[in-house]
């Protein structure tokens, strides 16, 4: 009835009364009963105290009785966070992340814990201790990942709106490959706290919607800085709606020559050609720029990303909480590595394996620090871009469109390597987006990249996109 | 950089985890790849270049020392695997003699 409706239709409908909250949150949990069967995109929902928070609903709010799911990472108090990971099954969070929190002071209400690749890594959704999550455009296919139920939901019409995580592009490239809007806002403008870590340095919480109008809307409510996040952003936070159909006539935007790869299938190609003639159209200037480091970005990205990973999975011992193995024996250290064995999945075992000898004695400096130091050349590219007077920078989302669920089993270094358009902006801490592109057949987005905390802009010029595809 | 080695079982011992001998060879054999591609960060000239360990510059993000509220210790137990008198419960752990 109101599947696929967007969070700003849904919230002039429900002041003006044509739908009650109650009615929103029974229509999204017939459409998750419905479809999640086929999809899997929610690891579990709880109607009743979704039902009861609709009951009190206030609708003179910025998101009054709007549901909005949240990925399996990000905390809700009283409800279940479990990473899609064996380790943290039973786990019941004892407090609401600031997003979730601030959600909730906008009168949202949080419904659903979506599917995820275990602790946010993976690109393909297929690595979930409750199973694969399945395309809502071909369920022969992958919804891309990590944010694979968020994206899958949003484009099933099961739920308005989801949060996501984003650390190598979890929230943009499901985006693509479900037909959402998915966006990453600037490191440090949502605060983390409640978000489970995987990359401290990297992670950002990101928004999947059906429109860049309601990836604006979320924005403004998860947004400023938190006591509970040190890295959170103390910057001023603007209007992101103001200026929102301003357009883009005068505008200079980059098209890194990098970007433009013969590897790229030719949907993805197709899909930059629209974006291109799209934005100049309505009086934008499109330029080639150069990226020089950009094919440094995937093998910086994945040492600083598994170091910090295994360090920040370093916590789940069977101490404290999380999965504890039943059978140790007295040694020291058992207790440990029989939970660690028992509770994590091979993806999340290959990447503390490789982040741990990254940053074993006698290999920090030739592994860590190198990567760090070529990171802030990947970044050094954008600076240089931006002050040489473009004012966005467009590129794929991903080099193909979502590929088949039983494709042929590519390497994990094949795996890592599609994220090549996605990784720099967390290396760089940008706000980058994905906007869904027309496509006759499989679902395909393009990816827009600002400055620093420059959302605004960004999300100007993906209205315009979104606008002239309409 | 040479062929990089990985002692995969030496390291996952340090990461406390325990692998089958076929995860161990399927693992180094992934990993040896992995390392082998990013050895191309060897490539660039990264000698005036300091790490970048935070994408953002932010110093002294410090708060007042003002007490607040925290998690209680009922709170902080509920998910504990085992508890006793308030406390985290965990198996006895005996150090054999060397």
């Amino acid at each position: 009835m109101f599947a696929k409706t967007s969070l700003s239709v849904l919230r002039r409908k429900l002041i003006d009364r044509q739908i009650s909250p109650t009615e929103l949150v029974q229509e999204c949990a017939r459409r998750m009963q419905e479809l999640n069967p086929a999809l899997n995109a929610f690891i579990s929902w709880d109607t009743e105290r979704a039902l009861q928070a609709a009951a009190q609903a206030d609708m003179s709010l910025p998101l009054g009785g709007l549901p909005i799911a949240i990925k399996d990472n990000i905390c809700c108090l009283g409800e279940p966070v479990r990473c899609a990971s064996r380790m943290l099954d039973n786990f019941v969070t004892p407090y609401d992340a600031t997003s979730v929190s601030n959600l909730r002071a906008a009168g949202a209400i949080p419904f659903g814990r979506t599917n995820m690749d275990e602790f946010a890594m993976g690109s393909a959704g297929k690595n979930s201790a409750y199973g694969v999550t399945r395309n809502p455009a071909d369920e022969e296919r992958v919804p891309g990942g990590s944010s694979s139920g968020s994206a899958a939901a949003v484009a099933a019409g099961m739920i308005p709106a989801a949060l996501g995580s984003d650390t190598g592009g979890s929230v943009r490239q499901p985006a693509s490959h479900c037909g959402v809007v998915g966006l990453k806002p600037t490191y440090g403008r949502i605060s983390r706290y409640g978000l489970v870590a995987f990359a401290s340095s990297l992670d950002q919480i990101g928004t999947l919607t059906s429109c860049v109008d309601d990836a604006a809307l979320l924005l403004q409510s998860l947004c400023g800085h938190d006591a509970m996040d040190s890295t959170s952003s103390l910057k001023p936070v603007p209007n992101f709606s103001a200026d929102l159909h301003g357009g883009v006539r005068g505008m200079r935007i980059g098209l890194p020559k990098e970007y433009v790869s013969s590897g790229n299938a030719s949907e993805v190609q197709n899909a930059l050609n629209a974006a291109m003639a799209a934005l100049e159209a309505q009086g934008a200037e499109i330029c080639e720029i150069s990226l020089p480091h950009a094919e440094a970005a995937v093998a910086s990205y994945y040492i600083i990303a598994c170091a910090e990973a295994s360090s920040n999975l370093a916590r789940y011992d069977g101490v404290r909480y999380g999965y504890r193995a039943s059978e140790v024996s007295n040694a020291p250290g058992d207790l440990y590595a029989r939970s660690r064995t028992e509770g994590f999945g091979e993806e999340v075992k290959r990447r503390i394996i490789l982040g741990t000898y990254v940053l074993s004695g006698g290999y920090y400096d030739a592994y860590y620090a190198r990567a760090q130091r070529v990171r802030a050349l990947v970044a050094r590219d954008f600076t240089q871009a931006f002050e040489s007077g473009v004012q966005l920078i467009l590129g794929p989302v991903a080099p193909a469109p979502a590929p088949k669920l039983h494709a042929t089993d590519m390497t994990p270094l094949q795996i890592y390597l599609e994220d090549i358009y996605t990784v720099p902006a967390n290396l760089a801490g940008l706000p980058a987006i994905s906007v869904p592109t027309p496509q006759s057949g499989l679902p395909v987005g393009v990816q827009l990249l600002a400055p620093h905390f420059e959302e605004a802009r960004l999300l100007r010029a993906a209205a315009t996109l979104e606008q002239s595809w309409k | 950089m040479e062929t990089p080695r990985i002692d995969v079982a030496y390291i996952a011992e340090l990461a406390k985890l325990e692998l089958s001998d076929e995860e161990c060879s399927r693992f180094t054999h992934d990993l040896e790849q992995v390392l082998s591609y990013v050895a191309q960060l060897e490539q660039w000239d990264t000698r005036d270049v300091p790490p970048m360990y935070h994408p953002l510059e932010m110093y002294d993000a410090l708060r007042d020392d003002i007490p607040g509220q925290s998690l209680s210790n009922k709170a902080a137990l509920a998910n504990a695997p085992q508890e006793v008198d308030g406390q985290f419960r965990v198996p006895k752990v005996v150090e054999s003699a060397h």
